[in-house]
């Protein structure tokens, strides 16, 4: 006879404020094979744990039941509870009575109803639970960083630091991301370059760090451990092991119409390019799409000029594959497009910026070398409005609902260095709210009203007009008077909101990696495991997951990199046991699991099997490997015979559960 | 005999994924974002996991509504999972309908685990969709009937 043992959580008021946890216990405990049943107020703590050891003990229960919150929060603690006590850790089932039942209810009776039925249904499934043991699989000791802007590389460098091999994957020519273009960092307004490129010069150096720019990811495979990756080095046209950076090519190339991407296309950059003076790896690329040479076959100035002949232009791109115990994401964002946004005139008025662009116009090795110029004039403004959350908090579909986060800082960061070095220029901020957590951060903010004499009007703009001489007029409300504000500013700066990077949904689905609506990535739990993905194996780190400041990603990379070393430390990482089992007494060997099976963990192996009715014959049988079954179950349903059956989710167990809910 | 539709309280069985939907209806939890108690979930590791005869077992049972939540198309948590599960589901619509069972008793959904308030609406709407439907009698097993 089994002995269940049933232990009901209150966890604290979240259940036991909405379920009668004593009623669910009664009611249990009618239940035939039902040795035990207990409520408590905390299961999940020590005193909660060594109620169920004590129990189990006094009760010699074999299989446990623990109604409480979601399996996704605690099921490992119980399954740990269980081992130490002698039971096989599958021998536990959670009834999930927080999440699908306390939280969503409110009357106390039918929440108590619906609790009582999913203990009923996790008794159910118990019943036909088995033990199960996890096999062992190797770790590959190197990681994979997708992304190569701040993040990245700080996740490569405390990785590197640990001991272990790094690749990182760039997509542009160069790393860096976007905290190269930025101009000055707040709270503390040191200059972004300065503090970047020499991590990026430590990333470059680094004997445990490879770089891979210009490069993409075409396929991955594997698991937690054992990850197969298929990189895509796309042609540079240019060899980089001959290549000194002189950068002459870039100078003569005539195709010279292409608006320079890191520049924010504020100024033009040639077909062969080099996206900027730090750039890492310093080797030029040839934008196939803008180069004569390609497009027409005349030209090839580039490899005439260049001193070393390092200019190729049949170089093909070349496909190189790696395996890696660990992959992190660090794909970054991106502004988003403002073609929503038509009122605030960009794109019509070319004084109309976004923030990035002003950061450029700012930077000393920007397009206008640090000189402050309105970009259609070329003189300096005698007055900026810089516009607050454009496509941020925004729920009319247009933008964006969330915030940007770094806006409100960045915005008083621009007022201020615009009044420090032009104490004549007017500058006024429009806000729907001025959102300044963070150490240092109010104070600064207050510093760009009280010290730098920045206006602050709460309201918004509703339209932007440029005449033909291309004077601007901002219309807006000023909310705290009931104002309307007309004003004539020579330079308006449009403070975007941020989004994930574009190829991000495509990587999440390369590397089954969640994402939300937003596009940005999913962290295993939101509080408790912020930088990694629930999918194993795979790691999160900077503005991918949501957005956030400099010094946020950095500690982001920091944690991820821990978790990652964490992992690449171990030499043998448990699998899930619950895999595929084929009963080979019924398998007819028709192999119709293989076709559906996406990991190919299943194969057909010629065998002695003692049929059903006792006799022993040599055939074709499915046999599946435990190592490369990841448990999602297609071959289960696939299965004509119904000779595949999954370990810990099998047809027994789950029709259990339909019986007991129906 | 058909119930009175006042009061009518049908059963549904909801099939969630692990790491799509059933993260998806935690986030519904976590939200506070009700929906009716109707709705009882069991955990698959993937919508592929889901056998037709589950969801035929369920109806013989006496549900009324039977719901399959997975990630979506192209989200799969084993790549493929959920485009098996759209095809069989699609051939067991068509069975269901040959059978005579309102085609409308059985729905799929895909619910990410960042969709938790999709996911109550789901349900919300479900429950509205089965209640107006009123009881399953066409496949139900008398013989099941508690």
């Amino acid at each position: 006879m089994q002995k269940i043992g049933v232990f009901v959580c209150w966890c604290g008021s979240n259940i036991a404020g909405t379920v009668d946890v004593a009623a669910v216990v009664e009611a249990v405990k009618k239940i035939p094979d039902v040795a035990y049943a207990v409520d408590y107020k905390y299961m999940c703590s020590e005193e909660g744990q060594k109620i169920i050891k004590d129990a189990v003990e006094e009760y010699g229960l074999d299989r446990i039941v623990v109604c409480s919150c979601s399996p996704r929060m605690h099921e490992a603690t119980f399954r740990k509870c269980a081992e130490s006590i002698g039971i096989n850790p599958y021998m536990v089932e959670i009834a999930n009575i927080r999440e699908q039942c306390s939280w969503v209810l409110k009357d106390v009776k039918v929440a108590t109803e619906k609790a009582i039925q999913l203990a009923k249904a996790a008794i159910a499934k118990v019943r036909f639970n088995n033990p199960l043991h996890p096999g062992q699989s190797q770790v590959v000791k190197r990681a994979l960083v997708i992304g190569g802007g701040i993040a990245g590389i700080q996740t490569a460098l405390d990785i590197a630091d640990a001991g272990y091999k790094v690749d990182i994957l760039e997509k542009e020519p160069t790393i860096g991301g976007k905290m190269a273009q930025i101009d000055k960092t707040f709270p503390t307004l040191d200059c972004s370059a300065c503090i970047l490129t020499p991590k990026m010069v430590d990333a470059a150096c680094h004997e445990n760090i490879t770089i891979h720019t210009y490069s993409d990811l075409e396929a991955v495979s594997g698991y937690v451990g054992n990850f197969d990756v298929t990189i895509r080095k796309k042609a540079r046209s240019v060899k980089a092991d001959i290549c000194s950076g002189c950068g002459i090519c870039t100078e003569k190339c005539p195709a010279r119409k292409t608006p320079s991407e890191f520049d924010e296309g504020l100024r033009n950059r040639g077909a062969i390019y080099i996206p900027f003076a730090q750039a890492i790896p310093k080797v030029p690329v040839i934008d196939r799409e803008a180069c004569l040479k390609f497009k027409t076959g005349k030209c090839g100035v580039c490899s005439i000029v260049c001193p070393n002949g390092a200019i190729d232009y049949t170089q093909e791109d070349e496909l190189i594959t790696e395996k890696y115990g660990a992959i992190v994401l660090a794909t970054g964002f991106e502004l988003i497009d403002l073609e929503n946004y038509g009122n605030l005139g960009y794109g019509r008025s070319k004084n109309v910026i976004t923030s990035m662009q002003l950061e450029r116009l700012t930077n000393a090795a920007g397009p206008t070398e640090g000189h402050l110029v309105c970009p259609a004039s070329g003189k300096e403004p005698k007055s900026v409005v810089i516009v607050s959350c454009v496509g941020s908090r925004d729920t009319s579909g247009r933008g964006k609902t969330y915030c940007s986060k770094v806006c409100c800082m960045y915005n008083a960061k621009h007022a201020m260095y615009i009044r420090e070095k032009y104490p004549n220029v007017d500058v006024t901020v429009f806000y729907i709210d001025v959102r300044t957590p963070g150490k240092g951060f109010d104070e600064f903010q207050r510093r760009a009203v009280e010290e730098y004499g920045v206006h602050y009007v709460r309201g918004q703009v509703g339209k932007i007009m440029s005449d033909k001489e291309g004077n601007l007029t901002v219309f807006a409300s000023d909310l705290n008077s009931g104002r309307h504000l007309m004003l004539n500013p020579d330079l308006v700066v449009l403070a975007c909101a941020v989004k994930p990077a574009k190829d991000a949904r495509k990587l999440a689905s390369m590397l089954t990696a969640s994402i939300d609506t937003n596009d940005f990535y999913v962290e295993a739990h939101p509080k408790l495991r912020p930088v990694e993905s629930p999918t194993a194996g795979i790691f999160l780190s900077g503005m991918c997951q949501g957005p956030k400041d400099i010094p946020e990603t950095v500690s982001q990379a920091g944690a991820a990199a821990a978790k990652v070393i964490g992992l690449l430390a171990k030499d043998k990482l448990m699998t899930n046991p619950c895999t595929a089992k084929c009963n080979e007494q019924i398998c007819s060997g028709c192999l119709t699991c293989t076709n559906v099976c996406p990991y190919g963990a299943i194969s057909g192996v010629e065998k002695e099997v003692v049929t059903l009715n006792g006799t022993r014959e040599k055939r074709v049988v499915a046999v599946v490997n435990e190592a490369l079954c990841q448990g999602c179950g297609a071959c289960t349903v696939a299965c004509p015979s119904a000779s595949m059956d999954l370990q810990g989710f099998t047809n027994k167990q789950i029709l259990a559960e339909v019986d007991a809910l129906c | 005999m058909l119930k009175d539709a006042a009061k009518f309280e049908p059963k549904i069985v909801a099939f969630c994924c692990n790491w799509c939907s059933y993260a998806g209806a935690d986030g519904a939890g976590t939200a506070r974002k009700n929906y009716p108690a109707n709705v009882k979930i069991i955990k698959v590791p993937c919508s592929c996991r889901v056998n037709p005869m589950f969801i035929l077992r369920a109806f013989q049972r006496g549900a009324d509504g039977v719901i399959l939540c997975g990630c979506h198309p192209g989200d799969c948590h084993y790549s493929t999972g959920n485009y098996y599960t759209r095809r069989r589901m699609a051939l067991l619509m068509s069975m269901l309908n040959f059978m005579g069972v309102a085609e409308d008793r059985f729905r799929v959904e895909w619910v990410s685990a960042a969709e938790g308030a999709k996911f109550a609406e789901v349900m919300n709407d479900f429950v509205v969709q089965i209640t107006a439907l009123g009881e399953n009698v066409k496949l139900r097993d008398l013989r099941c009937k508690k």
